[in-house]
């Protein structure tokens, strides 16, 4: 049992990385543009699907993930360029069913260029597994886990501790006051839906060696992503990387010991019992509306 | 014959005390203002007269053929007790015209539900004839008759804060609470807001009111509370409030 | 009569155009199709469009509608109509049980939580395959009859389908246009001042999301006899994505705009076929573009801009007959 429930753990800690990846670029995004991103799952997709082409067209790993970062980068910056920028204002179904429609074209286009089939990367440093008690590790395992906290400590040090950052958390917080004391306000929102498409390609490379990839694995990873960030409260960072985490174990948990076709339905009633019981998530504040 | 009693009314926010022990009797059919510097807790008490908050202690009572405990009741049912607002924030319903926006208003006086609408039984189109008559007797009442057909958010800003009171006024309340009504309007339609304000009145309904325009509420009010730093400050009728020297000294901050 | 004027329009419409192009696919049964999706669409624009709450799930009550009358006349041998009522009384305690809770919530957290649901729904269809046969659907749905009146063939489901599609039409434009439309309307303008008219909002909120899944738990079981199999494919996230898109996309707070939603995301797809391989890039594309573009709907803005232009050359003509006279 006991070496059933480490096993479990390595993998929903490895998944759960993706989530917190993914939830932390939703929550970046949020913060920055009060939108919810559903096309962040595809960020996630594009990332590793270009990776995957990169590598196949021969270049060597590094240049592959660089050049897929910099393509989802890109996709991230346009999408806040020509789609939500030009709707500014627009009601929440609005902007919704606006990023719904970014998630149906971007894998519109993947179906186009990649087709329906499943691709693979090869692992970063070999398939050897490593064996802790009965439970084995890949060493992409740690990849993952390992890069995810390297990045996350990136973006905090980033908006703690950087001007810039302390400028787009500016920019979340009151946009004619930053325009004010002289931030372009497009040129962070610029930067943080950047920010965040990079994180969810890194998510997507990190993890294709483990899941293979296809035009539509996007879907479900933005879901669950999203989830994460409300799990851990909407709009707060540190709170949608615990959420992640904590989602990934709780769903590794729940397929392992109860049943795995369940296994989506745990995400989807873990938020569910969040909304009802604490909407502002297990990290975030409440808020209250003034008359 | 007081339509509205406080006792003891306290409410904090964290630690910040907006209101403190507040107790006064507001008489029937008059018009009753209530003014002080911002954040002596004005808006605070208005939303506990229509349970938008709950006070931490004390008892609002509302006295009209039954007494009715507003600090126990949700917002709908102390509409239904016959209070009705007007908001700081106009809070107009932006999707509809202005006379459908006052029809709402008569929410209270009609009783048609959902099923009976669907099947637009006659019972339901004599209803929506009576109600529309009501509400553009409400705008008329308002000097707004000729807008009815404009959708509200087509509307001036002075015009809004008249389509408000008609829509509140279209519940026939025994009680009105007008929240800065005269805020943003220039002299000419504070003047008029002034004759409205006597005009509702004299029609029996109780008006409550809070407002900064002083010139408006020494001309209008009946009594005046000064509320300073969520504590009743001073009582009397305006002139009594005008010459009263703690009241000088919060608004001005010390002698002239 | 000016206030139904509309409605006995697309009545007449509806009605004679299979009699105008008899035999015809894209009437006949994509039509059919369509006046599902109207009964879905006028449903849920109350919910999104008049009470400005967001439904990322409505796909779930149709499911259940559907299911309902599947398993209740396959496995069961339940009348049909007796199934389909079954269904809509399940649908009636879900929906309340879900509502409560649910519609406290408000934007974006509301959207979550009705899409959570849906997925769960799904899931829910998919994994319990003793009773809905899975992933693989079920099949062998009996014949829906009125009075021993078998509707067995595309002609006949075109004309009950559009009957339906014409009542709950009707009784969306009379809901509107009453007390109870209005204090839908008042909750979306101000939810404070709502209350302040003696409007109890909660309620209000629920009892037209209730509306609305009954009506969709309706439609669903129609489909069911119908396509005579159910699969869970047709309930899932996507579908009820299409659902408020289809209100969205047509206008919201109006019903007629829902109507030409729902008909437009119908025929849109049997266009796009064409473009093979481009159809969910173009579809991705169209949704974005009206969006941004015309964000107060196609059906709102279009005669918005008809109007306008009405009103220009009105103008015109009234100038220019100054100026001569």
């Amino acid at each position: 049992m006991l070496d059933q429930l480490l096993q479990f753990l390595i993998t929903g800690i490895t998944v759960g990385s993706v989530y917190a990846l993914v939830g932390l670029g939703f929550a970046i995004i949020y913060n920055a543009s009060d939108v919810v991103n559903f096309s962040q799952g595809e960020f996630v997709m594009i990332g590793a699907m270009s990776a995957v082409t990169f590598s196949t067209m021969g270049m060597p790993l590094i240049i592959a993930m660089i050049g897929a970062v910099i393509v989802t980068v890109f996709i991230g910056m346009s999408l806040y360029k020509f789609a939500i920028k030009p709707a500014a204002g627009a009601s929440v179904v609005s902007t919704i069913i606006i990023t719904i429609g970014a998630s149906i074209l971007l894998r519109g286009a993947a179906l186009l260029i990649w087709g329906k089939d499943f691709y693979g990367f090869p692992a970063f440093s070999g398939e050897e597994p490593i064996y802790l008690g009965s439970a084995t590790m890949l060493p992409q395992n740690l990849w993952v886990i390992g890069i995810t906290a390297f990045l996350v400590l990136i973006v905090l040090w980033f908006f703690n501790h950087t001007l810039l950052g302390k400028a787009v958390i500016a920019c979340s917080c009151n946009k004619v006051a930053a325009q004010l004391v002289g931030v372009n306000v497009t040129r962070m929102l610029l930067l943080s839906y950047g920010l965040s498409a990079m994180l969810g390609a890194m998510a997507g490379i990190l993890v294709a060696p483990i899941t293979f990839t296809s035009y539509d694995a996007g879907i479900m990873l933005g879901l669950k992503g999203f989830s994460a960030a409300i799990l851990g409260g909407m709009g707060n960072p540190l709170g949608a990387i615990a959420g992640g985490i904590l989602l990934g174990v709780l769903e590794s948990l729940g397929a392992g010991f109860i049943s795995s076709g369940y296994k989506d339905a745990i995400a989807f009633t873990i938020i569910l019992l969040v909304l009802f019981i604490r909407p502002s998530g297990l990290f975030g504040k409440k808020s209250q509306e003034r008359v | 014959m007081s339509i509205v009693n406080i006792k003891h009314l306290e409410k904090s926010f964290g630690g910040v005390t907006a209101i403190g022990d507040l107790s006064f009797q507001v008489g029937k059919g008059i018009v009753y203002s209530v003014i002080g510097p911002n954040g002596a807790g004005k808006t605070t008490l208005f939303n506990m007269l229509c349970g938008f908050y709950q006070p931490d202690q004390g008892e609002i009572t509302f006295s009209t053929e039954q007494d009715y405990l507003l600090h126990q009741m949700p917002t709908d049912k102390i509409a239904a007790s016959g209070i009705s607002r007007t908001f700081q924030n106009l809070q107009i319903f932006f999707n509809m015209t202005a006379l459908e926006n006052v029809m709402v208003g008569c929410h209270l006086q009609s009783s048609c539900n959902f099923i009976q609408a669907m099947l637009r039984l006659p019972s339901v189109i004599r209803e929506e004839k009576k109600v529309r008559q009501r509400a553009l007797d409400a705008l008329t009442f308002c000097g707004l008759q000729s807008l009815a057909t404009e959708t509200a958010d087509s509307l001036p800003y002075g015009d809004l804060k008249r389509l408000e009171i008609a829509r509140a006024l279209a519940s026939k309340p025994k009680m009105i609470l007008l929240d800065e009504p005269a805020a943003g309007l220039n002299d000419t339609e504070t003047k008029e807001m002034r004759e409205l304000i006597r005009r509702i009145c004299d029609s029996g309904v109780t008006v409550l009111l809070v407002e900064h325009n002083m010139e408006l509420v020494m001309n209008v009010s009946d009594q005046v509370l000064v509320l300073n730093f969520g504590s009743l400050l001073a009582q009397g009728t305006p002139e009594q409030i005008r010459d009263n020297p703690e009241v000088i000294q919060a608004y001005l901050g010390g002698e002239i | 009569m000016k206030r139904l004027g509309g409605f006995y329009g697309i009545s007449i419409v509806f009605l004679l155009l299979p009699v105008l192009f008899p035999d015809n696919y894209y009437i006949g049964v994509v039509g059919a199709f369509a006046g599902l999706h109207i009964i879905l669409a006028v449903g849920l624009n109350l919910l999104i469009g008049y009470c400005g709450q967001i439904s990322l799930g409505h796909a779930a009550f149709f499911g259940i509608g559907a299911y309902s009358s599947a398993i209740l006349t396959t496995k069961y041998s339940f009348d049909p109509w007796l199934a389909m009522l079954a269904g809509m009384v399940l649908v009636f305690i879900i929906a309340n049980i879900i509502a409560r809770p649910v519609l406290k919530l408000k934007g974006h957290y509301l959207a979550m939580a009705t899409l959570g649901f849906g997925i769960i729904v799904n899931i829910i269809l998919v994994q319990s395959q003793d009773l809905t046969g899975g992933p693989d659907g079920m099949g062998d749905i009996p014949v829906l009859s009125i009075f021993g009146w078998n509707i067995d063939s595309d002609i006949r489901w075109y004309y009950v389908i559009a009957i339906f599609a014409l009542i709950a039409v009707w009784f969306s434009l009379n809901i509107v246009d009453s007390r109870p439309g209005r204090a839908l309307r008042a909750v979306h303008g101000s939810e404070f001042a709502a209350q302040m008219m003696g409007i109890n909002t909660q309620n209000t909120k629920v009892n037209v999301f209730v509306f609305s899944a009954l009506l969709a738990s309706f439609a669903g079981s129609l489909f069911a006899h119908q396509q005579s199999f159910v699969s869970p494919d047709s309930f899932n996230f996507f579908f009820s994505i299409e659902l408020v898109t289809m209100v969205v996309l047509g206008g919201m707070a109006s019903t007629y705009g829902a109507i030409f939603g729902a008909i437009l995301l119908t025929y849109l797809p049997e266009f796009l076929v064409i473009f093979e391989d481009y159809e969910m890039l173009i579809f991705g594309a169209i949704l974005m573009g009206v969006m941004i573009f015309m964000p107060q709907g196609l059906y709102v803005g279009l005669s918005q801009k008809i109007g306008n232009l009405a009103k220009r050359r009105k103008q015109k003509r009234q100038v220019a007959a100054s100026e001569a006279g």
